[in-house]
């Protein structure tokens, strides 16, 4: 797929480029775990609690752990006010977060706890639910919960023909020639697929190096986690 | 979770030992869909309703439309709601009360199937702009399910909007006359959209699951196609794809959409 090097971004980005990112731990004292991550001018916090017995009871699983994400928006974190309280987008978010997160952390030795991942948004400015998994998925490395891999996260749109990396609401609503596409993704550090959303218009090939290039983003993503991360070691 | 009526672990292993090689109980080959058969005019007072079935699972999708204020960002086009409840008379695993997630699930993915495909000419659908302009309600509702009610649900949608017509609106009022139609059908654009969902079991890739071998699927992406794009996506589920897996779902799509306009053909004329 020819590259057009003269497509501009709003921002005036590369086409590889993320908006700067910024990755914070350790930003609420309550929580066993909790994290701040940034793209540019969206703005998610996490924080973990638990693993914790499972109320109410009759939720428990008896052979493991569950994991349980909660993604909100706060209702001043966008323009236009939202209603406070869950909404059908922000359950099904949750979700996709908790889908995104599983393949990593291991809390099958605690069998009906719960580790609760609570998510929101303060400011919005798209790619709000990758910074969401990405400041999860640092609070649940910081609160100590068993991980095999990190998980960081991505999203590609497509303006027009051109494929660019971290979608900003600008190019959210790109519409000239082709509009855009979203696709957010969240990928281990190993490279395996955890979170794939998609929603637009685009042609099977193109889509594939969609994914490559959100593979490659996704590395440098995580060398923000890890620093951030290290820095409380200490 | 209260699993009571959650698959045996020996008919789980029994499928995953199948599968391995390339075998299903009901001798399916694995990119192959059950007989898919579409009913229409399941509700007169709709303006638009099927019944699918694929295999033992059944749907039924109705389209209801009513004169609304248009959205402040699309002043200019109707609106589209899709919804989706799992009845309790559907199966034993389903419970009355408020919506769960995974019905809420099939609502939002076929929602954006429908939207992000263009489908539907909703800047067509718009009385007044501003002020008036035509909504679309998709409702889905589960009869039977013996699995992929998500590609039902979608195959549903589809044709019930091919069946659908637009009610009679009376100037006067600003209202839609419910129960008399302009007998014109709403404006859709000619390709069809498909919901094509592709799950992995162990290292198979199979179409179409059963409600056992649903039960089975460790990680699910469902692809809203047609021919020559893709214009919506979602995985599902909590494990792991290799890039490969993603790659060979994508062109398996392909091959699927054919295959599965085929099969619906007859009804979709």
């Amino acid at each position: 797929m020819a590259k057009k090097d003269s497509f501009e971004r709003p921002d005036g980005r590369k086409l590889d480029e993320t908006r700067e990112m910024k990755a914070k731990v350790g930003i609420i004292p309550n929580a066993d775990g909790s994290a701040m991550f940034s793209f540019g001018d969206t703005i998610a916090i996490a924080a973990v609690y638990g693993p914790k017995k499972m109320h109410p009871q009759h939720l428990q699983d008896s052979e493991k752990g569950t994991l349980r994400c909660t993604y909100n928006m706060l209702s001043f974190s966008v323009t236009e006010r939202i209603k406070p309280g869950p909404s059908r987008r922000s359950m099904e978010i949750s979700k996709i977060t908790e889908w995104a997160l599983s393949p990593v952390v291991m809390i099958g030795q605690f069998p009906n706890t719960v580790v609760d991942v609570h998510i929101n948004i303060i400011q919005a400015n798209a790619s709000t639910r990758c910074a969401g998994i990405n400041a999860a998925a640092m609070a649940l490395a910081h609160a100590g919960i068993p991980m095999k891999d990190m998980v960081s996260s991505v999203s590609i749109g497509k303006l027009d023909k051109t494929l660019v990396v971290d979608v900003s609401k600008a190019e959210e609503d790109w519409e000239e020639g082709e509009g855009a596409t979203d696709i957010p993704m969240s990928f281990t550090h190993n490279g395996e697929l955890t979170h794939l959303q998609l929603d637009g218009k685009i042609k099977r090939e193109q889509l594939k190096e969609a994914i490559e290039m959100a593979r490659k983003a996704s590395m440098k993503v995580y060398e923000v986690q890890k620093k951030a991360l290290e820095e409380v070691k200490g | 979770m209260a699993e009571l009526y959650e698959t045996s672990d020996v008919t789980r292993e029994r499928i995953r030992k199948y599968l391995e090689q390339g075998k299903r109980f009901d001798g399916r080959k694995t990119d192959e869909f059950r007989e898919i058969t579409i009913e229409s005019g399941v509700s007169k007072n709709a303006e638009g309703s099927v019944r699918v079935k694929i295999g033992k699972t059944e749907v039924l999708v109705g389209v209801k439309m009513d004169v609304t204020e248009p959205y402040a960002d699309s002043a200019n086009k109707g609106n589209l709601m899709v919804t989706a409840e799992f009845l309790p008379l559907s199966s034993q695993r389903f419970e009355s009360g408020p919506p769960k997630f995974n019905s809420i699930e099939v609502g939002r993915v076929i929602d954006r199937i429908v939207r992000e495909s263009k489908f539907i000419e909703l800047e067509k659908l718009c009385i007044k702009e501003g002020e008036k302009v035509w909504s679309i309600f998709i409702d889905i509702y589960s009869i039977n399910d013996d699995g992929n009610l998500l590609d039902a649900a979608g195959i549903g949608a589809i044709a019930a909007l091919r069946t659908a017509r637009i009610p009679k609106y009376d100037e006067e009022t600003g209202k839609a006359v419910h129960g008399e139609w302009t007998g014109k059908n709403i404006p859709l654009t000619k390709e069809i959209p498909l919901s094509i969902t592709l799950h992995r079991i162990g290292n198979t890739i199979i179409v179409d699951p059963t409600r056992e071998e649903e039960d089975v699927s460790e990680v699910r992406v469902t692809i809203g196609a047609s021919e020559s794009y893709i214009s919506s996506m979602q995985k599902g589920d909590e494990k792991a794809l290799k890039i490969k897996e993603i790659n060979e779902m994508i062109d398996l799509s392909e091959k699927l959409y054919k295959k599965i306009l085929l099969k619906i053909e007859k009804f979709t004329k």
